[in-house]
């Protein structure tokens, strides 16, 4: 062998911050070749993709728009993964928060009130955190694992929004389409910057990283979860309970998506439609491995998954090609991610003739 | 025997339904047992299932058709274990990696396939045999890759229990430290392991686009391979038992089907739900005891192997 595999006597804080760029510039290799192997130049490949959707004002605040859901996602699932909760279901989280959010409105549709909005941002929460509160309480009851459980729920919840927007939520001026009435003013998220579809989501996922920051670093809940995460002998021992830290994970989780799926229909969707997200729950499942399951590191991760949504976008309109790009190149992040994540606790060396060479 | 002659019909469509199933459970078990846990089945479908289609609409053979699925799923495998097996990455999260690049990149590859029929695989007709009545065509009148399922269901339990390398692979799922020290190389024994699984979550994904729905969309498995992890659980990592629970699944989904059809007063979605509710309702009352869990599970399942040399 020319190299060989041996562990650190500690984690390398440097690789810990240093793999994600590694597997940025892996990906935008492999990304040359794809365009390459799809009849595109690749410098052209990668302009349309990475810099002309920003390029301007418009195209800057939609990566925010897009950066939304994603990090308020990403940031509940971010508690989670770091005590080894597995919730792979907030799509599913995020349909059921923007059902029970935006059927508020469904049902007060003449209400003229200030009040109108936040009632659905709150249910928007209570109904992403009870979908995931199913698995949660199977977990805990019946010790059903938690990943095939949120999952198989995403099928359930877009499959009641399907039948509710084909049924009694239906609008009645609609012509028959399977879409819920528009938002009214009242239930619909602020703008921030005229002529921009920058809405009120951001400034709420923005306080949702501080908030999980200073839940993270400064609460007994936050240390507990880091501890359970990191040995859970340890947290064990300690006499912390894996029960509630399964539960505070999901429902924290849940409630995050939940809100995500709530500013959707009521920013930049506008309605309930059959299909709300183009997958951005689990998106967001990349975009908290990227971010280091830190809530800053989330932040970067989400803009930059938000930018694969808009230059799959631009590359489609431009030159032509399949809006599918964005999915290889979303799934090829997180792949080069964790594969140059061995160096964070193992150091490669190169061997020569069987010696070592340092 | 008029009455009960509907019930052959459905017989007939509970055995395509359950088919991926078998294939996909059979594959991912011996992953298992293996003591590695590939949460990527739906990825590797995924890819199985476009490029079965693809092959086999511009080449016309079936054969090479399934063959390039199988591969292409052992491929995906095999990226799975630079990961885990090499790179030693944590395996639910890989496998999730997987599961979205599959998900991706099968959208890419059949973008220009979306919606293009191609002609269904055949059936067997066996002059005499496949005309009686009743049994003739459930026995004797199934396409190629149903018997191959039930061939690859008992191969893998003749091997996993008869054979020694059966009883290596194992020893290695329950317990690697031990197999490793006595001389089995780990890493090689689970790259096997998890490239079968891929190849066989290939063919129940080329069993999906070339037999169920003779045709390629987008994510068509629709979580079929997330149901064969839970099948898994159910079958408390039997193979006889992923047989019997990929027909119970198989069942759930055309009785919904058959149900929708007949026009039963209840809203299309709520049937559509079945399967993913009937999954759930299965892992509950299968996981519920805990100690039978873990007395059948793999005991170095999902756990990370480095030699400390």
């Amino acid at each position: 062998m020319l190299f060989k595999i041996e562990k650190r006597p500690e984690a390398s804080q440097l690789m810990v911050y240093a793999t994600p760029i590694f597997a940025l510039i892996l990906t935008i290799l492999t990304g040359s070749f794809l365009f390459h192997f799809l009849g595109v130049d690749p410098v052209e490949g990668l302009r349309n993709f990475f810099v002309k959707p920003i390029d301007n004002t418009y195209g800057a605040t939609e990566l925010f728009v897009k950066a939304t859901p994603l990090i308020l996602c990403a940031i509940g699932l971010s508690v989670g993964f770091r005590a080894n909760v597995w919730n792979i279901g907030a799509e599913g989280q995020l349909t059921m928060g923007a059902i029970v959010g935006g059927g508020v409105f469904v049902y007060f549709h003449d209400v003229d009130s200030v009040f109108l909005l936040p009632i659905m941002i709150v249910m928007g929460a209570i109904g992403g955190a009870l979908w995931a509160a199913i698995p949660a309480f199977l977990k805990t009851r019946f010790n059903a694992n938690e990943i095939l459980t949120s999952l198989m729920l995403v099928y359930v919840a877009l499959l009641v929004l399907s039948l509710l927007v084909h049924g009694s939520w239906r609008d009645p001026d609609g012509f028959n389409f399977p879409e819920s009435r528009i938002f009214s003013e009242s239930a619909t998220m602020p703008i921030l910057i005229e002529g921009t579809r920058l809405h009120f989501g951001t400034i709420l996922a923005l306080l949702a990283v501080l908030g999980t920051w200073i839940m993270l670093s400064k609460t007994l809940i936050g240390f507990q979860i880091k501890v359970i995460g990191a040995a859970p002998k340890a947290g064990g021992y300690a006499g912390f309970s894996q029960k509630k830290i399964v539960w505070f994970s999901l429902l924290f989780g849940g409630a995050m998506a939940g809100i995500a799926g709530l500013s959707e229909v009521a920013g930049p969707v506008g309605q309930l439609l059959p299909s709300i997200s183009p997958g951005y729950g689990f998106t967001a499942i990349i975009v908290a491995f990227l971010g280091r399951l830190h809530p800053v590191g989330i932040i970067f991760a989400g803009l930059l998954m938000a930018l694969t949504y808009l230059g799959g976008e631009t590359a489609q309109i431009n030159l032509g090609l399949p809006v599918a790009v964005t999915g290889v190149f979303q799934g090829m992040v997180l792949f080069f991610l964790l594969a140059c994540d061995v160096l964070v606790n193992f150091r490669i060396r190169f061997t020569l003739f069987g010696k070592a060479v340092s | 025997m008029t009455g009960y002659e509907w019930i052959i019909p459905v017989i007939l469509t509970v055995i395509t339904a359950a088919t991926p199933l078998v294939f996909a459970g059979i594959g991912e078990l011996v992953t298992e047992k293996s003591g590695v846990l590939n949460l990527g089945i739906e990825g590797m479908m995924l890819v199985g299932a476009v490029t079965a289609f693809v092959t086999a609409t511009v080449t016309g053979n079936y054969i090479l058709a399934v063959i390039a699925a199988a591969g292409a799923g052992a491929f995906m495998a095999f990226l799975f274990g630079i990961l885990t097996l090499s790179l030693m990455a944590n395996q639910v999260a890989t496998g999730l990696a997987l599961t979205l690049f599959g998900v991706g990149i099968s959208a890419l590859i059949g973008q220009d396939f979306v919606g293009q029929p191609v002609q269904a695989i055949s059936k067997l007709d066996i002059a005499g045999l496949s005309d009686l009545p009743i049994v003739g065509q459930i026995l004797f009148g199934q396409d190629a890759l149903v018997y191959l399922s039930f061939i690859m269901a008992i191969g893998v339990s003749w091997f996993l229990y008869k054979t020694k390398a059966g009883l290596i692979l194992r020893a290695v799922g329950d317990s690697h430290d031990s197999a490793h020290s006595i001389g089995y190389s780990v890493v090689t024994i689970r790259y096997f392991a998890v490239m079968f699984g891929g190849a066989m979550s290939g063919i129940g994904g080329a069993y999906l686009s070339l037999v169920y729905t003779p045709m390629w969309a987008e994510n068509m498995t629709a979580g079929r391979g997330w149901i064969a992890l839970a099948l898994i659980v159910f079958a408390t990592w039997k193979p006889s038992l992923v047989v019997v629970g990929a027909y119970m699944f198989g069942g759930i989904t055309i009785l919904q089907l058959h149900a929708q059809a007949a026009g039963f007063d209840v809203p299309s979605q709520i049937l559509s739900m079945l399967p993913y509710v009937a999954t759930i309702v299965v892992l509950v009352i299968i996981s519920k005891d805990e100690s039978r869990i873990r007395k059948h599970a793999p005991a170095c399942i999902g756990k990370i192997f480095h030699p400390a040399a």
